[in-house]
Protein backbone atom coordinates (compact mmCIF):
# COMPACT_ATOMS: atom_id res chain seq x y z
CA UNK A 1 0.00 0.00 0.00
CA UNK A 2 1.43 3.25 -0.77
CA UNK A 3 0.92 5.52 2.21
CA UNK A 4 2.79 8.82 0.21
CA UNK A 5 5.21 8.21 -1.95
CA UNK A 6 7.18 5.51 -3.28
CA UNK A 7 9.47 5.95 -6.14
CA UNK A 8 10.20 2.37 -8.28
CA UNK A 9 13.03 1.57 -11.13
CA UNK A 10 13.32 5.52 -11.79
CA UNK A 11 15.30 6.46 -14.56
CA UNK A 12 16.70 9.85 -16.52
CA UNK A 13 18.55 10.27 -19.31
CA UNK A 14 19.01 13.90 -20.85
CA UNK A 15 18.92 14.19 -24.89
CA UNK A 16 20.27 16.76 -26.26
CA UNK A 17 19.39 17.84 -29.65
CA UNK A 18 20.97 20.97 -30.09
CA UNK A 19 24.39 19.06 -29.36
CA UNK A 20 23.60 16.04 -32.34
CA UNK A 21 21.44 14.11 -29.66
CA UNK A 22 24.01 13.59 -27.46
CA UNK A 23 22.24 11.47 -24.34
CA UNK A 24 23.22 12.41 -20.79
CA UNK A 25 22.52 9.35 -18.49
CA UNK A 26 21.52 10.71 -15.10
CA UNK A 27 20.45 8.05 -12.76
CA UNK A 28 18.88 4.55 -13.24
CA UNK A 29 17.11 2.08 -10.89
CA UNK A 30 16.13 4.63 -8.31
CA UNK A 31 13.76 3.15 -5.70
CA UNK A 32 12.49 4.52 -2.38
CA UNK A 33 10.02 5.04 0.16
CA UNK A 34 8.93 8.59 2.15
CA UNK A 35 6.19 7.44 4.69
CA UNK A 36 3.97 9.93 6.53
CA UNK A 37 5.80 11.73 9.11
CA UNK A 38 9.22 10.78 7.92
CA UNK A 39 12.52 13.10 6.45
CA UNK A 40 14.43 11.23 3.34
CA UNK A 41 17.26 13.33 2.29
CA UNK A 42 19.25 12.55 -1.09
CA UNK A 43 23.05 12.17 -0.73
CA UNK A 44 25.68 11.52 -2.88
CA UNK A 45 28.44 14.28 -4.31
CA UNK A 46 27.41 16.90 -6.34
CA UNK A 47 26.49 16.16 -9.92
CA UNK A 48 25.00 12.72 -9.26
CA UNK A 49 21.09 13.42 -9.95
CA UNK A 50 20.11 14.81 -6.42
CA UNK A 51 17.80 17.15 -8.00
CA UNK A 52 16.62 16.15 -10.52
CA UNK A 53 15.41 13.41 -8.98
CA UNK A 54 13.65 15.87 -6.98
CA UNK A 55 11.96 17.40 -10.32
CA UNK A 56 11.26 14.40 -11.60
CA UNK A 57 8.99 13.35 -8.28
CA UNK A 58 7.71 17.01 -8.79
CA UNK A 59 6.71 16.28 -12.29
CA UNK A 60 9.00 19.10 -13.41
CA UNK A 61 11.05 16.27 -15.33
CA UNK A 62 9.77 13.79 -17.54
CA UNK A 63 10.55 10.47 -16.70
CA UNK A 64 11.71 8.18 -18.74
CA UNK A 65 11.34 4.68 -17.20
CA UNK A 66 10.02 3.57 -13.24
CA UNK A 67 6.85 4.67 -11.78
CA UNK A 68 6.34 7.33 -8.71
CA UNK A 69 3.35 6.28 -6.38
CA UNK A 70 1.57 9.46 -5.13
CA UNK A 71 -0.89 9.11 -2.64
CA UNK A 72 -3.26 12.27 -3.66
CA UNK A 73 -6.19 12.40 -1.62
CA UNK A 74 -8.57 9.47 -2.19
CA UNK A 75 -6.58 8.10 -5.19
CA UNK A 76 -2.69 7.24 -5.97
CA UNK A 77 -1.18 8.82 -8.80
CA UNK A 78 1.95 7.97 -11.12
CA UNK A 79 3.27 10.98 -11.23
CA UNK A 80 5.92 9.21 -14.22
CA UNK A 81 2.58 9.22 -15.77
CA UNK A 82 -0.11 11.35 -15.11
CA UNK A 83 -1.57 14.15 -17.55
CA UNK A 84 -0.84 18.05 -16.53
CA UNK A 85 -4.06 18.33 -15.23
CA UNK A 86 -3.43 15.33 -12.62
CA UNK A 87 -0.21 16.82 -11.74
CA UNK A 88 -2.09 20.41 -11.10
CA UNK A 89 -3.93 18.93 -8.69
CA UNK A 90 -1.54 17.19 -7.23
CA UNK A 91 0.61 20.10 -6.77
CA UNK A 92 -2.03 22.16 -4.84
CA UNK A 93 -3.50 20.03 -2.43
CA UNK A 94 -0.63 17.18 -1.98
CA UNK A 95 3.00 18.06 -2.90
CA UNK A 96 5.13 21.19 -2.34
CA UNK A 97 8.49 22.25 -3.82
CA UNK A 98 11.06 24.30 -2.56
CA UNK A 99 13.54 25.20 -5.24
CA UNK A 100 17.05 26.62 -4.46
CA UNK A 101 16.31 29.59 -6.05
CA UNK A 102 13.37 32.10 -5.42
CA UNK A 103 11.66 32.64 -9.17
CA UNK A 104 8.90 35.09 -8.97
CA UNK A 105 6.89 37.90 -10.98
CA UNK A 106 8.66 40.79 -10.51
CA UNK A 107 7.55 43.62 -8.37
CA UNK A 108 5.13 41.84 -6.61
CA UNK A 109 5.41 41.91 -2.42
CA UNK A 110 7.12 39.18 -0.45
CA UNK A 111 4.24 38.76 1.34
CA UNK A 112 1.63 38.72 -1.91
CA UNK A 113 3.78 36.13 -2.71
CA UNK A 114 3.38 33.96 0.56
CA UNK A 115 -0.12 34.50 0.29
CA UNK A 116 -0.95 33.94 -3.22
CA UNK A 117 0.95 30.51 -2.37
CA UNK A 118 -1.63 29.70 0.30
CA UNK A 119 -4.36 31.02 -1.97
CA UNK A 120 -3.29 28.10 -4.89
CA UNK A 121 -3.33 25.87 -1.74
CA UNK A 122 -7.02 26.26 -0.88
CA UNK A 123 -7.08 29.10 1.66
CA UNK A 124 -9.57 32.18 1.62
CA UNK A 125 -7.65 35.46 1.20
CA UNK A 126 -7.87 36.64 4.57
CA UNK A 127 -6.56 33.20 6.50
CA UNK A 128 -3.95 33.28 3.55
CA UNK A 129 -2.65 36.12 4.50
CA UNK A 130 -2.22 35.72 8.78
CA UNK A 131 -0.60 32.44 7.89
CA UNK A 132 1.49 33.94 5.00
CA UNK A 133 2.46 37.05 7.44
CA UNK A 134 3.19 33.79 10.40
CA UNK A 135 5.39 32.15 8.86
CA UNK A 136 7.60 35.22 7.18
CA UNK A 137 7.44 36.09 11.40
CA UNK A 138 8.52 32.47 12.14
CA UNK A 139 11.48 32.75 9.82
CA UNK A 140 12.56 36.55 10.98
CA UNK A 141 12.13 38.15 7.41
CA UNK A 142 12.12 41.67 8.92
CA UNK A 143 8.12 43.66 8.84
CA UNK A 144 9.70 46.49 6.71
CA UNK A 145 10.66 43.77 3.72
CA UNK A 146 7.39 42.26 3.44
CA UNK A 147 5.73 44.93 1.39
CA UNK A 148 8.60 44.94 -0.74
CA UNK A 149 9.18 42.93 -3.97
CA UNK A 150 12.20 40.84 -3.24
CA UNK A 151 14.71 41.37 -6.27
CA UNK A 152 16.87 43.29 -4.20
CA UNK A 153 17.09 41.13 -1.17
CA UNK A 154 20.07 39.29 -0.04
CA UNK A 155 20.61 35.32 -0.99
CA UNK A 156 18.75 34.03 2.77
CA UNK A 157 16.18 36.74 2.66
CA UNK A 158 15.26 35.34 -1.18
CA UNK A 159 15.63 31.69 0.33
CA UNK A 160 13.16 32.42 3.61
CA UNK A 161 10.81 33.94 1.00
CA UNK A 162 10.83 30.89 -0.74
CA UNK A 163 10.30 28.74 2.36
CA UNK A 164 7.75 30.51 3.90
CA UNK A 165 6.41 30.25 0.42
CA UNK A 166 6.91 26.12 0.58
CA UNK A 167 5.13 25.46 3.19
CA UNK A 168 2.49 27.82 3.71
CA UNK A 169 0.21 25.70 2.02
CA UNK A 170 -0.69 22.10 4.04
CA UNK A 171 0.95 19.64 1.54
CA UNK A 172 1.47 16.42 2.81
CA UNK A 173 5.02 15.89 0.63
CA UNK A 174 7.38 18.65 0.47
CA UNK A 175 10.20 18.22 -1.49
CA UNK A 176 13.07 20.51 -0.48
CA UNK A 177 16.00 21.34 -2.55
CA UNK A 178 18.82 22.63 -0.13
CA UNK A 179 16.32 25.00 1.64
CA UNK A 180 19.06 26.01 4.02
CA UNK A 181 22.06 26.51 1.78
CA UNK A 182 22.29 30.39 2.30
CA UNK A 183 21.11 30.73 5.73
CA UNK A 184 22.80 31.58 9.40
CA UNK A 185 22.33 29.16 12.81
CA UNK A 186 19.22 30.87 13.75
CA UNK A 187 17.10 30.48 10.10
CA UNK A 188 18.10 26.89 9.82
CA UNK A 189 16.72 26.12 13.25
CA UNK A 190 13.84 27.96 12.38
CA UNK A 191 13.48 25.41 8.97
CA UNK A 192 14.40 22.47 11.08
CA UNK A 193 11.54 23.67 13.60
CA UNK A 194 9.07 23.90 11.01
CA UNK A 195 10.34 20.37 9.36
CA UNK A 196 9.27 18.91 12.82
CA UNK A 197 6.33 21.10 13.11
CA UNK A 198 4.92 19.41 10.25
CA UNK A 199 6.08 15.75 10.49
CA UNK A 200 4.58 15.57 13.76
CA UNK A 201 1.53 16.65 11.78
CA UNK A 202 2.24 13.36 9.47
CA UNK A 203 4.00 15.39 6.49
CA UNK A 204 7.08 13.95 4.90
CA UNK A 205 10.20 15.07 3.49
CA UNK A 206 11.87 15.04 0.31
CA UNK A 207 14.96 16.83 1.09
CA UNK A 208 18.57 17.71 -0.22
CA UNK A 209 20.45 19.47 2.40
CA UNK A 210 24.33 19.71 2.19
CA UNK A 211 24.58 21.23 5.86
CA UNK A 212 25.70 17.66 7.53
CA UNK A 213 24.15 19.48 11.27
CA UNK A 214 20.52 19.65 9.71
CA UNK A 215 20.81 16.25 7.73
CA UNK A 216 21.83 14.64 11.44
CA UNK A 217 18.74 16.44 12.89
CA UNK A 218 15.91 15.85 10.73
CA UNK A 219 16.70 12.83 8.12
CA UNK A 220 14.95 9.47 9.29
CA UNK A 221 17.23 7.85 6.11
CA UNK A 222 19.55 9.03 3.50
CA UNK A 223 19.38 7.55 0.16
CA UNK A 224 22.52 7.61 -1.39
CA UNK A 225 22.25 8.79 -4.94
CA UNK A 226 25.50 7.50 -6.33
CA UNK A 227 24.37 3.74 -6.42
CA UNK A 228 22.02 5.05 -9.56
CA UNK A 229 24.34 7.83 -10.85
CA UNK A 230 24.90 6.82 -14.42
CA UNK A 231 27.73 10.05 -14.79
CA UNK A 232 31.21 9.45 -13.53
CA UNK A 233 31.21 11.22 -10.33
CA UNK A 234 33.22 14.58 -10.74
CA UNK B 1 -16.82 12.30 -16.79
CA UNK B 2 -18.64 14.50 -18.17
CA UNK B 3 -16.95 16.30 -21.79
CA UNK B 4 -14.33 18.51 -21.65
CA UNK B 5 -15.19 22.32 -21.67
CA UNK B 6 -13.39 22.46 -24.92
CA UNK B 7 -12.84 19.47 -27.07
CA UNK B 8 -10.66 20.63 -30.66
CA UNK B 9 -10.62 17.98 -33.09
CA UNK B 10 -8.61 17.51 -36.19
CA UNK B 11 -9.08 21.57 -37.04
CA UNK B 12 -6.92 22.64 -40.38
CA UNK B 13 -6.33 25.61 -42.01
CA UNK B 14 -5.05 26.37 -45.76
CA UNK B 15 -3.98 29.76 -47.16
CA UNK B 16 -3.21 29.07 -50.28
CA UNK B 17 -0.61 26.45 -50.22
CA UNK B 18 0.57 27.08 -46.78
CA UNK B 19 -0.72 24.81 -44.14
CA UNK B 20 -1.15 27.50 -41.05
CA UNK B 21 -2.91 24.62 -39.09
CA UNK B 22 -2.13 20.62 -39.83
CA UNK B 23 -5.25 18.37 -37.91
CA UNK B 24 -4.65 20.09 -34.22
CA UNK B 25 -6.60 18.26 -31.16
CA UNK B 26 -6.97 19.48 -27.79
CA UNK B 27 -9.20 19.39 -25.11
CA UNK B 28 -9.78 21.97 -22.45
CA UNK B 29 -11.08 21.38 -19.15
CA UNK B 30 -13.07 24.17 -16.85
CA UNK B 31 -10.35 26.12 -14.74
CA UNK B 32 -7.70 25.13 -17.14
CA UNK B 33 -4.93 27.70 -18.61
CA UNK B 34 -3.77 26.25 -21.88
CA UNK B 35 -0.69 28.48 -23.45
CA UNK B 36 0.35 27.89 -27.12
CA UNK B 37 3.50 28.98 -27.66
CA UNK B 38 5.86 29.41 -31.44
CA UNK B 39 7.46 31.26 -33.73
CA UNK B 40 5.44 33.73 -35.56
CA UNK B 41 4.07 31.86 -38.41
CA UNK B 42 4.04 28.87 -36.51
CA UNK B 43 -0.24 29.02 -36.80
CA UNK B 44 -0.87 30.04 -33.01
CA UNK B 45 -3.02 32.82 -34.03
CA UNK B 46 -4.86 31.14 -37.18
CA UNK B 47 -5.71 27.99 -34.37
CA UNK B 48 -7.19 30.54 -32.03
CA UNK B 49 -9.10 32.56 -34.31
CA UNK B 50 -10.52 29.37 -35.29
CA UNK B 51 -11.25 27.96 -31.40
CA UNK B 52 -13.15 31.19 -31.07
CA UNK B 53 -15.20 31.03 -34.30
CA UNK B 54 -13.36 34.27 -35.81
CA UNK B 55 -12.85 32.35 -38.85
CA UNK B 56 -14.17 29.11 -40.21
CA UNK B 57 -12.01 25.99 -40.27
CA UNK B 58 -11.15 24.27 -43.12
CA UNK B 59 -12.26 20.68 -41.33
CA UNK B 60 -12.02 19.49 -37.96
CA UNK B 61 -14.57 20.53 -35.34
CA UNK B 62 -14.56 22.46 -31.92
CA UNK B 63 -17.32 21.49 -29.36
CA UNK B 64 -18.15 23.52 -26.44
CA UNK B 65 -20.16 22.43 -23.51
CA UNK B 66 -22.65 24.79 -22.35
CA UNK B 67 -23.78 25.88 -18.86
CA UNK B 68 -26.46 23.38 -19.35
CA UNK B 69 -23.96 20.71 -19.74
CA UNK B 70 -24.71 19.83 -23.39
CA UNK B 71 -21.86 20.13 -26.07
CA UNK B 72 -22.48 22.34 -29.05
CA UNK B 73 -20.57 22.02 -32.29
CA UNK B 74 -18.88 25.90 -33.14
CA UNK B 75 -19.23 25.07 -36.57
CA UNK B 76 -23.09 24.48 -36.70
CA UNK B 77 -24.05 27.15 -34.67
CA UNK B 78 -26.02 29.95 -36.41
CA UNK B 79 -24.27 33.44 -36.56
CA UNK B 80 -26.57 34.60 -33.58
CA UNK B 81 -25.84 31.96 -31.21
CA UNK B 82 -21.67 32.59 -31.62
CA UNK B 83 -22.57 35.74 -30.73
CA UNK B 84 -24.28 35.10 -27.83
CA UNK B 85 -22.17 33.33 -26.33
CA UNK B 86 -18.86 35.38 -26.92
CA UNK B 87 -21.08 38.23 -24.89
CA UNK B 88 -22.09 35.88 -22.02
CA UNK B 89 -19.96 32.81 -21.96
CA UNK B 90 -16.55 33.62 -23.72
CA UNK B 91 -14.41 36.51 -23.59
CA UNK B 92 -11.51 37.55 -26.15
CA UNK B 93 -8.59 39.50 -25.22
CA UNK B 94 -6.79 41.51 -28.12
CA UNK B 95 -3.51 42.09 -28.22
CA UNK B 96 -4.16 45.53 -29.63
CA UNK B 97 -6.77 46.83 -26.96
CA UNK B 98 -7.90 48.93 -29.22
CA UNK B 99 -9.50 46.08 -31.12
CA UNK B 100 -11.12 44.82 -27.81
CA UNK B 101 -12.62 48.34 -26.38
CA UNK B 102 -15.23 50.69 -28.01
CA UNK B 103 -12.96 53.64 -28.39
CA UNK B 104 -15.75 56.29 -28.63
CA UNK B 105 -17.45 55.26 -25.94
CA UNK B 106 -16.42 55.83 -21.66
CA UNK B 107 -14.20 53.52 -19.91
CA UNK B 108 -17.79 52.47 -17.75
CA UNK B 109 -19.69 52.40 -21.05
CA UNK B 110 -17.17 49.84 -22.17
CA UNK B 111 -17.79 47.43 -19.39
CA UNK B 112 -21.57 48.27 -19.12
CA UNK B 113 -21.99 47.70 -22.52
CA UNK B 114 -21.11 43.58 -21.81
CA UNK B 115 -23.47 43.75 -18.74
CA UNK B 116 -26.44 45.31 -21.26
CA UNK B 117 -25.91 42.78 -23.48
CA UNK B 118 -26.69 39.99 -20.86
CA UNK B 119 -29.83 42.08 -20.31
CA UNK B 120 -29.17 44.55 -17.32
CA UNK B 121 -30.54 47.58 -17.21
CA UNK B 122 -30.61 49.45 -14.05
CA UNK B 123 -28.19 52.20 -14.41
CA UNK B 124 -27.03 52.06 -10.93
CA UNK B 125 -26.13 48.87 -10.92
CA UNK B 126 -24.27 48.85 -13.80
CA UNK B 127 -22.32 51.62 -12.84
CA UNK B 128 -21.26 50.32 -9.62
CA UNK B 129 -20.48 47.45 -11.31
CA UNK B 130 -18.50 49.27 -13.72
CA UNK B 131 -16.54 50.98 -11.23
CA UNK B 132 -16.16 47.73 -9.03
CA UNK B 133 -14.30 46.21 -11.74
CA UNK B 134 -12.03 49.34 -12.26
CA UNK B 135 -11.26 49.13 -9.06
CA UNK B 136 -9.95 45.30 -9.28
CA UNK B 137 -8.10 46.00 -12.38
CA UNK B 138 -6.48 49.10 -10.78
CA UNK B 139 -7.55 51.94 -12.80
CA UNK B 140 -8.67 54.84 -10.35
CA UNK B 141 -12.13 55.47 -10.51
CA UNK B 142 -12.37 59.13 -11.23
CA UNK B 143 -11.18 57.94 -14.81
CA UNK B 144 -14.74 55.67 -15.13
CA UNK B 145 -16.10 59.20 -17.68
CA UNK B 146 -13.10 59.29 -19.08
CA UNK B 147 -12.81 57.65 -22.59
CA UNK B 148 -10.39 54.81 -23.49
CA UNK B 149 -8.35 57.04 -25.90
CA UNK B 150 -7.13 59.04 -22.96
CA UNK B 151 -5.62 55.60 -21.48
CA UNK B 152 -2.07 54.33 -21.68
CA UNK B 153 -1.42 51.57 -23.46
CA UNK B 154 -1.11 48.98 -19.97
CA UNK B 155 -4.31 50.81 -18.71
CA UNK B 156 -6.35 49.99 -22.18
CA UNK B 157 -4.99 46.34 -21.82
CA UNK B 158 -6.89 46.48 -18.22
CA UNK B 159 -9.76 47.90 -19.54
CA UNK B 160 -10.10 45.19 -21.70
CA UNK B 161 -9.74 42.81 -19.41
CA UNK B 162 -12.37 44.24 -16.95
CA UNK B 163 -14.87 44.82 -20.00
CA UNK B 164 -13.90 40.74 -20.89
CA UNK B 165 -14.72 39.43 -17.42
CA UNK B 166 -17.19 41.39 -15.81
CA UNK B 167 -19.76 38.92 -17.15
CA UNK B 168 -18.64 35.78 -15.57
CA UNK B 169 -17.15 33.82 -18.40
CA UNK B 170 -15.92 30.88 -18.59
CA UNK B 171 -13.86 30.79 -21.28
CA UNK B 172 -11.20 33.33 -22.36
CA UNK B 173 -9.17 33.58 -25.27
CA UNK B 174 -5.58 35.62 -24.70
CA UNK B 175 -4.15 36.71 -27.83
CA UNK B 176 -0.50 38.32 -26.82
CA UNK B 177 -2.04 40.40 -24.11
CA UNK B 178 1.25 41.71 -22.94
CA UNK B 179 2.82 41.80 -26.55
CA UNK B 180 2.48 45.70 -27.23
CA UNK B 181 3.06 46.75 -23.77
CA UNK B 182 6.14 48.38 -22.45
CA UNK B 183 8.59 46.17 -19.83
CA UNK B 184 7.70 48.49 -16.90
CA UNK B 185 3.58 47.62 -16.86
CA UNK B 186 3.64 44.05 -18.41
CA UNK B 187 5.08 42.55 -14.91
CA UNK B 188 1.80 44.12 -12.50
CA UNK B 189 -0.60 43.25 -15.83
CA UNK B 190 0.58 39.69 -15.62
CA UNK B 191 0.38 39.31 -12.07
CA UNK B 192 -3.32 41.02 -12.37
CA UNK B 193 -4.12 38.29 -14.47
CA UNK B 194 -3.02 35.43 -12.67
CA UNK B 195 -5.13 36.63 -9.75
CA UNK B 196 -7.91 36.78 -11.75
CA UNK B 197 -7.65 33.37 -13.37
CA UNK B 198 -7.02 31.71 -10.03
CA UNK B 199 -10.08 33.55 -8.20
CA UNK B 200 -12.53 33.14 -10.99
CA UNK B 201 -11.85 29.47 -11.67
CA UNK B 202 -11.39 31.07 -15.80
CA UNK B 203 -10.60 28.12 -18.59
CA UNK B 204 -8.02 29.97 -20.81
CA UNK B 205 -6.51 29.77 -24.28
CA UNK B 206 -3.65 32.29 -24.36
CA UNK B 207 -1.50 32.51 -27.56
CA UNK B 208 1.78 33.84 -27.18
CA UNK B 209 5.55 33.96 -27.92
CA UNK B 210 6.75 34.77 -24.84
CA UNK B 211 7.80 31.64 -22.64
CA UNK B 212 7.80 33.29 -19.47
CA UNK B 213 4.19 34.60 -19.78
CA UNK B 214 3.25 31.23 -20.85
CA UNK B 215 5.28 29.94 -17.34
CA UNK B 216 3.40 32.36 -15.56
CA UNK B 217 -0.26 32.01 -16.93
CA UNK B 218 -0.85 28.68 -18.31
CA UNK B 219 -0.69 25.09 -16.29
CA UNK B 220 -0.21 23.24 -19.99
CA UNK B 221 1.32 23.81 -23.00
CA UNK B 222 1.33 23.43 -27.00
CA UNK B 223 4.12 24.02 -28.60
CA UNK B 224 3.57 24.77 -32.55
CA UNK B 225 5.58 24.68 -35.28
CA UNK B 226 4.75 25.22 -38.78
CA UNK B 227 0.78 24.82 -38.73
CA UNK B 228 2.07 21.96 -36.12
CA UNK B 229 1.78 20.54 -32.44
CA UNK B 230 5.22 19.30 -31.72
CA UNK B 231 5.04 18.89 -28.17
CA UNK B 232 2.80 19.28 -25.29
CA UNK B 233 2.12 18.56 -21.67
CA UNK B 234 2.56 20.69 -18.24
CA UNK B 235 3.91 23.90 -18.78
CA UNK B 236 6.67 24.02 -16.16
CA UNK B 237 7.86 20.58 -18.04
CA UNK B 238 7.68 21.38 -21.47
CA UNK B 239 9.89 24.90 -20.59
CA UNK B 240 12.57 23.12 -18.15
CA UNK B 241 12.71 19.68 -19.52
CA UNK B 242 11.53 19.98 -23.50
CA UNK B 243 12.05 16.86 -25.63
CA UNK B 244 11.69 17.67 -29.33
CA UNK B 245 14.29 19.28 -30.84
CA UNK B 246 12.67 22.11 -31.97
CA UNK B 247 11.18 22.92 -28.29
CA UNK B 248 14.86 22.42 -26.96
CA UNK B 249 16.04 25.13 -29.11
CA UNK B 250 12.94 27.86 -28.22
CA UNK B 251 14.03 27.40 -24.63
CA UNK B 252 17.72 27.74 -24.93
CA UNK B 253 17.27 30.83 -27.39
CA UNK B 254 15.59 32.80 -24.75
CA UNK B 255 17.82 35.30 -22.91
CA UNK B 256 17.74 35.55 -19.23
CA UNK B 257 17.83 39.31 -18.32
Amino acid sequence: MIELLAVEGLAKTFTLHLHGGRKLAVVAGVSFVVGPGECVVLGGPSGVGKSSILKIVYGNYAADAGRIWLADGSRVLDIATAGPADIVAARRRTMGYVSQFLRVIPRVSALDIVAAAARDAGLEAPAARARAEHLLERLHLPRALWPLPPATFSGGEQQRVNIARGFVGEHRLLILDEPTASLDAANRDAVVDLIDERRSQGAGFLAIFHDEDVRARVAARIVDVSAFSQREAA
Amino acid sequence: MSAPLLAVEGLSKRFGATHACRSISFELEEGEALAVVGESGSGKTTLLHMIAGLLPADSGTVLYRNRDGVSRELGIMSEGERRALMRTQWGFVHQDAARGLRMNVSAGGNIGERLMALGERHYGRIRASAQDWLERVEIPANRLDDSPQTYSGGMRQRLQIARNLVTAPRLVFMDEPTGGLDVSVQARLLDLMRGLIAEMGLAVVLVTHDLAVARLLSNRILVMKQGEVIESGLTDRVLDDPQAPYTQLLVSSVLAA
